[in-house]
């Protein structure tokens, strides 16, 4: 399986991560999920972000949750991007893209490996208000819930 | 000797992203905590005993029984919020 795992600072090209997927003869199906960073969270404006990870650790963690999915689904490649750094209101964050020869291994990988990503590998946002305010986000419940209906089914 | 690392909130509480740390002899994370609460104070145990701090020892994460050795790589960090 062709596998690319990268954190930068740089943006993301999502039309050339896409073809890089499909580069297998046998590959029928491309599925891809980016996040953006919004301008409002928890009842404020924000205006900017900054996200920190644990090199080395973080490259780790989503290599394992990639070896996972490669379990559960017959897979032909898998991307993960994720940046760090100074991000702004629209910006793109995360790429996570699956080639498959089917669109039900692409589809189901790709929202396993984005719901572990959240819950497991090792990233940390801050944001700024419109006033100036930083804090950091704080861990959602409903994040962990996701992981539930990946269990259930094992 | 270790090496503790702190990330985002907890590095910023503490004021430190890296220390080395003496151990004697291989020891668990929970005991680990106290020696550096005993040696730091009061903020290092809100960060250390907080029920979600997470620990990771050589970049895998780790529970409060799990053994530290010499030269390991020890890390504390609040609970994730990337993608």
């Amino acid at each position: 399986m062709q596998r690319r795992v990268s954190i930068q600072e740089a943006d993301f090209d999502v039309g050339k991560e896409c073809r890089g997927l499909a580069k297998s003869s046998r590959c029928g199906a491309v599925t891809q999920f980016v996040g953006v960073m919004r301008d409002y969270n928890e009842g404020d404006d924000i205006v900017a972000m900054e996200l920190e990870h644990y090199p080395g650790m973080t490259e780790r963690s989503i290599e394992s949750i990639i070896d996972r999915a490669a379990q559960r689904w017959s897979l032909l490649s898998v991307t993960v991007i994720h940046r760090v750094g100074a991000l702004l209101p629209g910006a793109q964050i995360v790429f996570v893209g699956v080639g498959a020869m089917h669109r039900q291994a692409a589809f189901a990988a790709c929202e396993f490996i984005m719901d572990f990503l959240k819950s497991e590998a090792p990233f940390w946002k801050k944001e700024r208000r419109a006033d100036g305010a930083e804090r950091w986000v704080d861990a959602r419940a409903s994040d962990t819930q996701a992981l539930d209906r990946w269990s259930s089914d094992d | 000797m270790i090496t503790v690392l702190f990330f985002a909130k907890y590095r910023e509480q503490l004021g430190v992203s890296c220390m080395d740390v003496q151990i004697t002899s291989a020891l668990t994370v929970s005991d680990l905590k106290q020696q550096l609460i005993s040696d730091g104070g009061a903020d290092w145990a809100t960060v250390l005993l907080a029920e979600n701090t997470l620990c990771a020892v050589n970049q895998t994460l780790a529970k409060a029984d799990d053994l530290v050795t010499d030269g390991d790589e020890v890390a504390f960090y609040p609970p994730v919020t990337g993608g």
